[in-house]
């Protein structure tokens, strides 16, 4: 898989060499997202078991949850193709949704589990979120967090160094402006920090080798990214959670 | 007081100051706002127009260099982007070859054959062409692969050399090919997509010409073949080019071609746009609106939810707009994709601050001046407004120093953008916001029915005097709202949107206006190159051709004057060659319409100087993407063309035939050609007008799918909506029309005389002196009370358990009757045994009923009635019946031995003659007053006199009951206090159950066994001098009233006299005092008095009614009086100033009754009507029965459970007020 993978990209991205080493660093997100949802999928199993009642709920919600986690990837992979090919050929769209089908997939269970994770935490934890829950915040949210994306895509910066500490900041203004709650932030930093820990294990025990040495620009943003994607997440499943249990929100 | 603490009030204080401002001006400040708005955004005009097409820049070959990168100052001219070398110099030379004198004898492949066979020496030339050592393969744009998905391009497309293309690239450049390839046109067109393609085709790529101007078919009718060979230059050497053109013009001639050859077009590509780019972009979008849409779905309770909504996201865009033209006259280009980063501006400023002082303003309290509102919802919200636009600022500062150029722009945006939102938010928000509130507050005074009144000052807005049109007399038990002020609120108001934009087809307008705008700036910039298209059009349809046109439509700045030879147009241009072969052409030529057979000319014109521009502009784009080469944001230029004139003999042609050329049809007629292009038209003709049918039918379709068969037919909205035809106000409330019909006590055959409540219970009396006792709750009869004295006269003094069960039955049936109830039908009453009495009632009775209880003289129907109950002997007396279920229960909870018959008490034998003056009900104790100044007190429950006191002889006109205490006001002026003393037998009291209901009030209870004894605990002879008209006791004070003009305010424990208030100069005529120790009086002079009970002082003394107070009830902000003038006033009641009144109808408006702090009921003729106090507007007036004309309502108790009982001839009426009223407060 991994051989196929490269060769596709790197034969529609021949020209920049960058983009092999952000597609190395998207198959990581990609694998990491997988190995967490494995993970947390026994732990959603069993908690599911436990509150075998609010099932129909917590699907209906792992559903939403994860139709938007799919999207996300999509449009935010496409983001970060759109960062070294300007010009799109066509067969970027073909790579994209025929090797890369289960990148979205994975996304997607990733955010499921989390979004679920966040109301669950803050009910074991007794302290219910109250900042801000209403959908016009929610969406803003998430607003914010396809600029982080877009910004880490799009601008140009001095070095890697630069990169980081802001979207370190970006990630930070995020959390502080529409969470503002410790178990949201303790949650978001375990979050990217498993989820990179993840993707590095997985590079250095062979499992996926990257086609280019310089790998610190992905090490640079992978952590805000995965912050800010959790406190998002988060977000969402806090207001279906409190949506579900209030009221339906069908208009 | 920290500096916090004051910072935030002087915040306050100016955002109040600021609301004030803008809502007392609002017009010129929306005037002020959109000039400052379109100042700011001046500046924008000299930003280019977001085209999607390429933009142009002409230099003159000569002295070309090429542009260095740093931008020269002085050269102001000179478009940004043309800096640096281009991706490519384009060389085009355009071959056009003919095959002529043309003769019958070729056939139609001939056309094209041989002159395409020509290219092939031509690319030889150019291929071997050196000047001065320099070759072509030295300056050209050298390529490499293809991109790997073009594999199939791989045969034709050059790859690994120059970037040189030619209709030879079909044949790989091989002239052998060509020669054995058995049909060209297929070739040619084996490569063209199928289906729709709007971008460059590959037979676009290699001719270089469109596709209808290469004549390369069998249908041409000028028979001149046009093609390009298009070179790729990465470098310009202005000497091999020039000598590249001299060679060529040597070799192929072209005399009469004038072509200026001095102008190198520079072609700057914008960005582009793909679907993958395409979709983050859209998806920014999409959150975007999700994000609007969930704010402006808070904005609520304002007039027009749209307009607000429109007016927030006016609020920012206009802001953005603003910040851009800002920074662009501050002299900062933005260099961002606008498009890019405007959702995240609109993210970043935020739609927050308009919803939270829309919902500040909105919670304001209504019954203030919109101003005030205004003034006091912005400095309700001040301090976060300010709080968390600093913060805002300080993340942006943050931001700032990241020292990314991007984000550093981003956020200089960003600040320059809040601040003008901010100001625009205070100033056009804020004015509309005011504009809305007003609006809304006429809306509601439209809507309701409005109050006559005197306007008093202080609430000129919402109070506007009216005249009350009569209520119209509908059937009974049913609503009147005010049918003509509802209707035109019936539909909700999304489908008001929507019929008015059905109406007025305001949205296909507005497409059809934006399309033409679009259209013609589209025209004017000329983006895409559509007007020398359109040209291109018109020249080839329009009969006159060419010449149709000026020459400048294609070439505007090029040919300024047009060129002679080119206006002649249809004629042919003078002799192309100087072969000998087509010298008698030029003769023929000269008349054309005389030819036979027309030979193919070669002309040259001003239009084939820049051919390039009738191709599509994603022309050059897609020939260089091939190579994964974008010219996005680059500029090519392109070199003025070679042109190369071929003249081919039929010989020739007819020596490069392929065997199976001939096997082709023999040429159409032209005839069939021109049908084959009309036949285009109207297949395409007929392709849209089937689309367009096709399209009707699927809206058709959705239309009968979604909407239902009725949508918009009786304007009865589908949806949640829909409740049945009742009108509905705006916000879809619809009063349930069934809950608030009277419930109809009936019982007493006389007008009812008093009535007394405690909430559970109501007591009446009835003129006959019958009392009954009802169940407040339900309506039951409980209780009758006969008049003693006919009572005893019947039955001799005997209580007979007779069988009632007829009488029941026929009291049930009377009582079901004519009642419609809606709860449950009439329960069987207990007591069935009146005779009627109604031929004995003096019909002129009813015309002077005695207006209040203290007539002077009571009437005593005493002697008739007794003779009626003579003729009704066997009637049968107060039973118990064994039925009712209450009643049973009531027994068994008082023990379990059969009751016995209560013996009369043996003092019990007075003057049954007189009449029931007052009465009280206290727990389930009645107390009666009676003309013979005879006390009386019954109980409820079981009907029986438990005590009487005849101490006094003067008539009891007023009675209050309050603890264990009876105070009475007699006929002569004089109060009696009585105590009520219990006394429980000792032996019954251990098993005893609960005596009464559980929701009796617990204060006194009496049970059946006790001993109740009344002692009159003191008598003040001469509390006044005239008799007493008004008694009321509340919060351990008893005021009473009387005709000598004062108010006296007694102790209830002790029977002190604490103060004789003077201050009226007529006699009481109504008090008021509840348990906040609040006295009113009011008097037959008409001025009410407001006193203080504490110190006996006068608070406040108005005079209200042209005639006698009637009737006073006092709120904790206002006081309600009606008076004999027929007019409700309503007072303020700290200042004692007016507020408004109602003019009612003639000969009502007695009584009164608050609900609730902004509900009032008032009796009318046969009917009541609820107000809405705040605004003095007729809420529902409630119709109690059909034959209730001159009957009024008098006496009207409001209940604790939010029932309203007032009397209504002989009967009792009960309304419930339904809940929907109560929300009103």
């Amino acid at each position: 898989m991994p051989r196929l993978e490269e060769h596709c990209w790197s034969c529609s991205c021949s020209a920049s060499v960058k983009t092999q080493e952000l597609s190395s660093a998207r198959w990581v997100v990609c694998k990491t997202a997988e190995m967490m949802s494995i993970i947390t999928s026994v732990l959603s199993h069993a908690y599911g078991s436990l509150h075998s009642l609010q099932s129909a709920n917590l699907i209906r919600r792992g559903l939403v949850l994860f139709i938007v986690g799919v999207v996300l990837a999509l449009v935010l992979n496409l983001l970060q193709i759109q960062r070294n090919v300007t010009l799109f050929p066509e067969e970027v769209l073909d790579t994209l949704f025929s090797s890369a089908w289960w990148i979205p997939l994975c996304c997607g269970t990733a955010a499921a589990v989390v979004g679920l994770l966040y109301p669950c935490l803050d009910q074991h934890l007794g302290e219910p979120h109250k900042f801000k829950r209403e959908w016009a915040s929610v969406t803003r949210c998430i607003a914010v967090f396809v600029g982080i994306n877009h910004a880490s895509a799009k601008l140009d910066f001095a070095n890697n160094v630069q990169l980081s500490l802001t979207l370190a900041a970006l990630s930070l203004g995020l959390w502080w402006t529409f969470d503002r709650s410790r178990s949201g932030f303790g949650l978001g930093l375990t979050t990217a920090f498993l989820a990179t820990l993840i993707a590095q294990l997985l590079v250095y025990n062979g499992i996926y080798q990257y086609t280019s040495p310089d790998f610190l620009y992905v090490r640079s943003w992978l952590p805000c990214i995965f912050f800010s994607g959790g406190v998002t997440v988060g977000n969402i499943g806090r207001q279906l959670a409190i949506g579900s249990t209030e009221k339906p929100h069908n208009d | 007081m920290t500096v916090r603490e004051r910072i935030r009030q002087n915040i306050s204080a100016a955002f109040y100051r600021h609301g004030l401002l803008c809502a007392s001006y609002p017009v010129p400040i929306i005037l002020f706002t959109s000039a400052s708005i379109l100042t700011c955004c001046y500046p924008l005009l000299k930003l280019p127009l977001p085209g999607t097409g390429p933009v142009e820049f002409t230099t003159g070959v000569r002295d070309y260099s090429t542009p260095s990168h740093e931008s020269q100052g002085d050269l102001s001219e000179r478009p940004d982007w043309y800096r640096g070398p281009p991706v490519a110099y384009i060389q085009q030379v355009l071959v056009k070859a003919a095959v002529s004198p043309w003769d019958n004898s070729l056939v139609p492949v001939d056309v094209f054959r041989s002159p395409l066979g020509r290219v092939f020496s031509v690319l030889e030339e150019i291929r071997n062409h050196v000047y001065t050592d320099r070759s072509l393969e030295a300056l050209c744009l050298q390529v490499t692969d293809l991109l790997p998905g073009l594999r199939r391009m791989q045969a034709v497309l050059p790859e690994h050399g120059c970037l040189l293309v030619s209709p030879g690239n079909y044949w790989q450049n091989r002239r052998d090919l060509f020669d054995a390839d058995p049909d060209l046109l297929k070739t040619v067109h084996q490569h063209e997509p199928k289906g729709l393609h709007t971008s460059a085709t590959l037979k676009d790529l290699l001719f270089g010409v469109p596709g209808k101007q290469t004549g390369v078919n069998l249908y041409s009718k000028k028979r001149v073949v046009t093609y390009t060979i298009t070179i790729a230059l990465s470098s310009y050497d202005a000497r091999f080019v020039a000598s590249l053109r001299a060679r060529l013009k040597q070799l192929h001639p072209s005399a009469n071609c004038t072509l200026r050859e001095d102008h190198m077009v520079h072609v700057h590509f914008k960005e582009e746009i793909g679907i993958a780019e395409l979709i983050p972009l859209v998806t920014t979008y999409i959150i975007l609106f999700a994000y609007i849409y969930f704010s402006t779905r808070k904005i609520d309770m304002v007039k027009s939810k749209w307009g607000l909504a429109l007016a927030a996201v006016v609020t920012v865009l206009s802001s953005l707009l603003m910040s851009v033209g800002l920074c662009t006259l501050f002299g900062l280009t933005p260099t961002l994709n606008g498009g890019e980063i405007f959702p995240y501006l609109v993210v970043v400023i935020g739609l927050e601050n308009v919803l939270v002082l829309t919902k500040s303003v909105v919670s304001t309290p209504v019954d203030l001046e919109v101003k005030l509102r205004i003034a006091q919802g912005l400095s309700n919200e001040s301090w976060s407004i300010m709080k968390n636009m600093a913060t805002e600022l300080c993340i942006i500062l943050i931001g700032y120093f990241t020292f990314v150029p991007a984000i550093q722009e981003f956020c200089l945006f960003a600040v320059v953008g809040l601040v003008s939102d901010f100001f625009l938010q205070m100033f056009f928000f804020t004015t509309v916001l005011s504009i809305d509130i007003r609006r809304m507050e006429l809306a509601d005074l439209n809507r309701r029915l409005p109050a006559e009144a005197g306007m008093p000052p202080p609430k000129p807005g919402p109070l506007r005097p009216r005249e009350t049109p009569p209520p119209p007399r509908p059937s009974p038990h049913t609503i009147t709202l005010q049918a003509p002020a509802f209707r035109n609120l019936r539909l909700p108001k999304r489908l008001r949107v929507v019929y008015f934009l059905a109406r007025t087809r305001l949205a296909q307008r507005i497409i059809m206006v934006g399309t033409v705008i679009w259209i013609g700036i589209l025209v004017y910039t000329d983006p895409a190159g559509l007007r020398t298209f359109l040209a291109a059009q018109v020249s080839e349809q329009s009969p006159l051709g060419e010449a149709g046109l000026p020459p400048h439509l294609g070439v505007a700045p090029v040919f300024p004057g047009g060129d002679p030879t080119s206006t002649l147009s249809g004629l042919p241009a003078p002799e192309p060659t100087p072969l000998p072969e087509n010298q008698s052409q030029g003769h023929r030529a000269a008349h054309p319409e005389v030819a036979p057979v027309s030979s193919p000319q070669i002309t040259w014109g001003p239009e084939d100087e820049e051919l390039w521009r009738r191709l599509s502009f994603r022309h050059w784009p897609s020939l260089f993407s091939y190579y994964n080469i974008t010219l996005a944001k680059r500029y090519i230029s392109i070199l003025p063309v070679i042109p190369v004139t071929l003249h081919l003999s039929p010989q020739e042609a007819i020596d490069t035939r392929h065997p199976q050329d001939t096997h082709h049809a023999p040429p159409p007629s032209i005839k069939t050609s021109d049908l084959q292009t009309d036949l285009t038209l109207y297949k395409v003709a007929a392709l849209g007008l089937f689309a367009g049918v096709v399209l009707v039918l699927l809206l058709f379709c959705l239309y009968r799918v979604l909407c239902p068969r009725n949508y918009g037919q009786n304007g009865v909205p589908h949806g949640r909506r829909r409740r049945g035809d009742l009108p509905c106000d705006e916000y879809g409330y619809s009063p349930p029309i069934s809950e608030i019909s009277p419930l109809l006590l009936r019982g007493h055959s006389m007008d009812i005389e008093c009535l007394a409540s405690d909430g559970m219970l109501l007591a009446s009396c009835c003129l006959v002196g019958h009392i009954r006792v009802w169940d407040a709750q339900t309506g039951d009869c409980l209780t009758v009370i006969p008049n003693n004295g006919l009572r005893r006269s019947s039955s001799s003094g005997c209580w007979e358990h007779r069988d009632g069960w007829d009488h029941i039955s026929a009291c049930e049936a009377e009582n079901i009757f004519p009642i419609r109830r809606r709860t449950t039908p009439a329960r069987p009453a207990l007591f069935g045994d009146q005779p009627d009495l109604t031929p004995l009632i003096d019909t002129n009775f009813g015309l002077s009923p005695p207006s209040q209880a203290l007539s002077s003289s009571g009437f005593d129907f005493g002697g008739l009635v007794e003779k009626a109950y003579q003729e009704h002997e066997p009637s049968p007396t107060l039973a118990f019946p064994p039925s009712p279920p209450a009643s049973q229960q009531r027994r068994r909870s008082l023990g379990d031995q059969p009751v016995l018959p209560p013996e009369l008490p043996p003092q019990n034998n007075g003057d049954w003659d007189s009449s029931v003056w007052a009465m009280e009900l206290r727990g389930n104790l009645i107390a009666t007053g009676r003309s013979s100044g005879k006390l009386e007190l019954w109980d409820a429950v079981e009907g029986s006199l438990r005590c009487s006191n005849e101490d006094g002889v003067s008539g009891i006109t007023a009675l209050a009951f309050l603890n264990n205490r009876i105070v009475a006001a007699r006929l002569n002026g004089s109060l009696d206090f009585f105590t009520v003393e219990i006394t429980k037998p000792l032996g019954l009291l251990q098993y005893r159950g609960p005596p009464g209901r559980g929701s009796l009030p617990p204060s006194p209870c009496y049970s059946s066994e006790d001993v109740i004894s009344c002692q009159l605990t003191r008598s003040v002879q001469c509390a006044h001098q005239k008799p007493i008209t008004v008694l009321k006791a509340a919060a351990g004070r008893v005021v009473t009233g009387s005709q000598d003009h004062t108010v006296r305010v007694y102790r209830l424990e002790d029977s002190c006299c604490l103060f004789t208030l003077q201050g009226h100069s007529g006699g009481i005529t109504a008090i008021y005092i509840d348990q906040t120790m609040v006295l009113a009086s009011g008097g037959q002079d008409g001025t009410i008095c407001v006193w203080d009970v504490l110190t006996g002082s006068r608070v406040s003394h108005v005079y209200g009614h042209r005639g006698d107070v009637t009737s006073l009830v006092c709120t904790t902000s206002c006081i309600i009086s009606s008076g004999l003038d027929d007019l409700i006033c309503i007072w303020d009641r700290s200042t004692g100033i007016k507020l408004y009144s109602i003019q009612q109808e003639v000969g009502c408006g007695a009584s009164l009754g608050v609900i609730s702090e902004s509900l009032l009921v008032t009796g009318g003729q046969g009917c009541v009507s609820f107000w809405d106090l705040n605004y003095g507007d007729l809420l529902q007036t409630v119709y109690l029965g059909q034959s209730s004309e001159g009957q009024s309502v008098r006496q009207l108790l409001v209940l604790d459970n939010a029932a309203i009982v007032c009397d209504f001839g002989s009967e009792l009426s009960l309304v419930y007020v339904p809940s929907v009223l109560e929300k009103l407060d």
